[in-house]
């Protein structure tokens, strides 16, 4: 069973992926096809609304950096574990290639460090779909682990944005073993009494959801995510059956019980600073 | 060493043998190692009982032991009324279930795996599959109580993980454990299931291979169902490792349990020690 495929997203979303890749936020590039509503749409106007569609809401796929300077206070954010990058570590065919290839998008399929969110000193995690679909490797795994050990040691709250196609099949087991010790360190940051708030972005699937991306005290998600275990396509092969109607989107998730909100990307960084206020976290001096 | 292609089919080998239908199921290591002993618990107390997965308490000799194990089942009937050993969430929530209550009185786990992967359809999506695994996977790493796993089959990815977060985990000799299986691997990376073979031997997924790479600490010789010798030599084995561990405090254990996962990946660049 493919349960940790790169599941591939639904049509809708899929098209809006390869847009992204084909089409970058790049200053000269003036308009872009919103995938969903067909509107054309000026890409100053989009940067302007944190790339979601002006016309119908469709919220478009960003970087980890963007998304940073989307949540961290201005000039607040320090990167930890930059060092850390991927290797081949089983001698998988054909994996330096894509590491090469993943390596001219991105550094890592995740960017870690402490910021400032409304003020408050946060250990933040970002995944990029850029590098390799935020699929989790064993570099992934310990940046996470070690992002959750330095935020119980300095008694910090964690938030992780989550982006990710599953496992990295070509580190094999150890791509599985991440999902236990990312786990652990969520545990051990958990029992110190310690907040953790998960963002589920489009897509969160496979070892990802299986692990740290459904362990927040409190999970949020963007509009019409794509929130799954096993994909998609994976389920129609299996079930050689259609699927419900908005199946596994972050509203369905919600509804199933498993979401405690869907925000807007306009309210994100609102609703986060709020949320650590509410749970005793003060303002940096 | 043999070449390329003979080292490819003796992956793969494997692959077939942890799924051959004539091998044991855990059934079998439940009744060869608990005997009459053995007192089924149903049910998640949240939706239902999930037969892909068997449950319980035993006496492994003087102790009592809660076993949990992922049954595929032994004929056609059985297995579908197993769900050819692919639990849902209820399943793994059963699991946890019995787990906390192990925790509750001390008493060690004893986990059996056995399966191609949790299920992926509808209902398993609605019920959270991923929360459900997540959920297992941060509780058995600080449950104040013995855990050892042992793969006597195929150990599928999330599914099987969700019952080995344990202080030891065991291989049988021809027992293989993966992230993905050989043809979805194949399928994905190289569009071409017939390449399974290659994936086998890459995603490194045999109990041997998984030794070499410091992930289990013990290989099983294969039982025979008849084979009442090694059984009991497995049960001393279990037992032996479960009274070292009960000797430990619960922060011994737990740190342990801990640094076991730790070490996994966590040198520059990820490389194993
Ligand atoms: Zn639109």
């Amino acid at each position: 069973m493919d349960l940790f495929a790169f599941v591939k997203p639904k049509n809708e979303l899929e098209s809006s992926a390869e847009k992204q890749q084909n089409v970058p936020f790049v200053p000269e590039e003036m308009w872009i096809k919103c995938p969903k509503c067909n509107t054309m749409l000026l890409t100053t106007d989009m940067e302007e609304n944190l790339h979601v569609c002006t016309h119908c809401d469709h919220h478009f796929r960003i970087s980890a950096k963007q998304r940073l300077r989307l949540l961290a206070d201005k000039h607040s954010f320090t990167e930890q574990d930059a060092q850390l990058t991927s290797s081949n570590l089983l001698d998988f065919p054909g994996y330096d290639e894509k590491l090469k290839k993943a390596k001219k998008k991105s550094n890592e399929s995740v960017i870690c460090g402490e910021c400032r969110i409304g003020g408050i000193p946060t250990e933040i995690c970002v995944m990029d779909a850029d590098f390799m679909m935020g699929s989790m490797g064993t570099v992934t795994g310990e940046k996470i682990t070690r992002a959750f050990e330095r935020a119980t040691e300095n008694r910090l709250p964690v938030v992780v944005c989550t982006v990710s196609g599953g496992a990295r099949m070509q580190e094999g087991i150890l791509s599985l073993m991440q999902m236990a010790k990312t786990s652990g360190a969520v545990k051990r940051h958990s029992d110190a009494g310690l907040l953790y708030i998960t963002v589920l972005t489009d897509p969160t699937t496979g070892g990802v959801t299986a692990s740290f991306a459904m362990e927040g005290d409190i999970i949020l998600a963007e509009p019409n995510a794509l929130v799954a275990f096993a994909g998609p396509r994976v389920i129609e092969q299996t079930m050689r059956q259609k699927l419900p109607k908005d199946f596994q989107t972050s509203e369905f998730v919600m509804q199933k019980g498993f979401i405690d909100a869907v925000v807007t990307r306009g309210k994100l960084k609102q609703t986060i600073s709020k949320l650590l206020k509410m749970h005793g976290y003060k303002e940096a001096e | 060493m043999a070449d390329k292609n003979t080292q490819t089919n003796a992956a793969y080998e494997k692959v077939m043998a942890a799924r051959d239908a004539k091998k044991l199921t855990a059934i079998d290591y439940i009744a060869n190692m608990f005997g009459d002993s053995f007192i089924e618990l149903h049910g998640d107390r949240r939706y239902s009982d999930d037969k892909a997965i068997i449950a319980g308490l035993g006496m492994l000799y003087d102790t009592p032991v809660t076993v949990i194990g992922i049954e595929k089942g032994r004929n056609t009937k059985e297995r579908m009324e197993r769900n050819f050993g692919q639990a849902h969430p209820e399943g793994y929530r059963k699991a946890l279930r019995l787990m906390k209550q192990a925790e509750k009185f001390r008493r060690p786990v004893l986990c059996l795996v056995d399966t191609s992967g949790a299920y992926p359809g509808i209902g398993a999506e609605e019920r959270g599959q991923g929360q459900a695994i997540a959920e297992n996977l941060m509780e058995m790493m600080t449950l104040k109580t013995p855990i050892l796993t042992i793969l006597i089959g195929e150990g599928g990815s999330g599914g099987a993980l969700a019952l080995a977060v344990a202080d030891e985990v065991w291989m049988l000799e021809n027992s293989v454990y993966s992230v993905i299986s050989p043809e979805g691997c194949a399928s994905i990376l190289w569009k071409d299931s017939a390449k399974a073979p290659q994936a086998a031997e890459a995603l490194r997924m045999t109990a041997q291979d998984l030794f070499g790479l410091g992930v289990v600490e013990r290989i099983i010789r294969q039982p025979k169902a008849e084979d009442k010798a090694m059984f009991e030599s497995l049960k001393l084995l279990v037992s032996r490792t479960f009274e070292k561990n009960l000797k430990l405090s619960d922060e011994e254990l737990t740190e342990n349990r801990y640094a076991r996962f730790r070490r996994i990946g966590n040198a520059q660049g990820g490389s194993l020690d």
